[in-house]
């Protein structure tokens, strides 16, 4: 398929070591429209939070897709653990749901 | 069996459980090496075509024929830089740094698309790019919008949407060239006639011959093959060449109708190895240029450290955190 470059026979595949980058990483967030959400776009390396958000305006609202840019740290993001989801997202309250309640339609609209 | 057996068989089948499920795999789940290395590997190439595919572009900014024509082209290959970019970041949740890649990339150790080691030698050559090599790199990329990790997954849905601006500015290029004068059609045509084997080419080796594509669509990172592709950009493309007036430079092109395909003659995998190994009519200029590049730049990353370092108290993480916190609020 394209842009993935077959093996030629016999030649092993690149190893990677993981060596840390130079630049610090930042996520990107962008504000669509004035009174939607920041919304993470992505990610980039930059040296500091200048240059971050200017090169966040270039690779990623090159069509109009924002009118506000924040970069923060990627080191400064928490995340929860994926293997703590069922324990942290449970799914099993459907009353908290309007759906859950049956209201007669001569009620109307509620 | 051991507890660190249990646990190893537990990831496993939450893994091919997700799989299964058709659900995305992301950054912090478990995943096999091999679909590890394996994505490393798709991503961090599919991050040097884009990349690379800057250069043959990139020739015709300065002699494109308007000033329109070559704003959207300046924005094109501008375009193609950003798509290297979401996809070095989409490589870098699997544990490899874009300096690395960069590296790999500079050294030949890690290759890139062979359709950019050919050379654009008129104005018609970056409408056929549009058209054939944007067209048939939306066949493929419109199925890896469907790919199981998910972080390539989402870097694919943006490169679509601005992909098909590609296509359709370069095709716009073709339908003013083949409704010009004579020498302008004779122009377009010549550029078709170079750029339609390799464009086919570009879909990979038959699926007979390619050993990976099988692990591939097990692992649902492939959801369909080289050859299914590849008719389908054939069978895309012969009407669009019909209604340009060009000919496609195949005499074994035709429809059959059993099939509800177009039957099409066979490609020359020998040339398509000798670029694959480096021996393209542009393979060294490419990498050179782009050396060239990254070692000119030098002092521009240089100077935008020592920069960084002078403003140091505003890129401290707590503060720029405790800032969007309070935007936020």
């Amino acid at each position: 398929m394209s842009y993935d470059v077959p093996r030629i026979e016999g030649e092993p595949d690149a190893t990677v070591t993981g060596q840390p980058d130079g630049y610090p990483l930042w996520e990107v967030f962008v504000r669509a429209a004035r009174g939607l959400n920041h919304v993470h776009s992505g990610s980039l390396h930059a040296p500091d939070a200048e240059t971050a958000a200017r090169n966040a305006r270039d690779v990623y609202t090159r069509r109009a897709e924002g009118v506000s840019i924040w970069v923060v740290p990627s080191t400064a993001i928490h995340a929860s653990d994926p293997d703590d989801q069922d324990v942290w997202f449970d799914s099993d309250k459907p009353y908290r749901h309007p759906t859950f309640y049956d209201i007669p339609e001569e009620v109307g609209h509620m | 069996m051991t507890t660190a057996d249990e646990q190893d068989r537990t990831t496993q089948l939450r893994f091919d459980a997700l799989i299964e499920a058709d659900e995305k795999i992301e950054p912090r789940d478990w995943m096999p090496d091999g679909y590890r290395q394996t994505m490393i590997r798709q991503i961090a190439q599919h991050a040097h075509s884009e990349v690379i595919g800057q250069q043959p572009e990139g020739n015709w900014i300065t002699r494109a024929p308007t000033l329109q024509r070559k704003a959207i082209l300046i924005a094109k290959v501008q375009d193609e830089a950003g798509h290297g970019l979401y996809l070095y970041s989409a490589a870098e949740t699997l544990g490899v740094g874009r300096d690395e890649l960069n590296e790999l990339l500079h050294t030949g150790r890690q290759k890139y698309s062979s359709i950019f080691n050919y050379p654009t030698l008129s104005w018609a050559d970056i409408g056929t790019i549009g058209w054939l090599v944007d067209g048939a790199a939306i066949t493929n990329q419109v199925m890896l919008t469907r790919t199981s990790y998910g972080p390539y997954a989402r870097a694919m849905v943006r490169i679509c949407k601005e992909e098909s601006f590609h296509q359709r500015q370069g095709f716009e290029i073709m339908m003013q060239l083949a409704a010009g004068t004579d020498a302008q059609k004779a122009m377009a045509q010549d550029a078709l006639d170079r750029w339609w084997w390799p464009s086919l080419a570009m879909f990979g080796p038959p699926d007979a011959d390619s050993s990976h594509t099988e692990q591939s669509v097990a692992w649902k990172i492939k959801r369909e093959t080289n050859d299914d592709l590849r008719q389908k950009f054939v069978d895309m493309t012969v009407p669009q060449a019909a209604y340009l007036g060009l000919q496609i430079p195949d005499p074994d092109l035709r429809w059959n109708e059993e099939r509800g395909h177009h039957d099409f003659g066979d490609i020359d995998w020998d040339d398509f190895w000798e670029v694959v190994k480096g021996n393209g009519p542009c393979n060294r200029e490419r990498i050179a240029n782009k050396v060239r590049a990254w070692e000119d730049g030098e002092w521009v990353r240089e100077a935008a450290v020592a920069h960084a370092r002078r403003q140091a108290p505003s890129v401290n993480p707590t503060e720029q955190t405790d800032h969007a916190m309070e935007v936020a609020r």
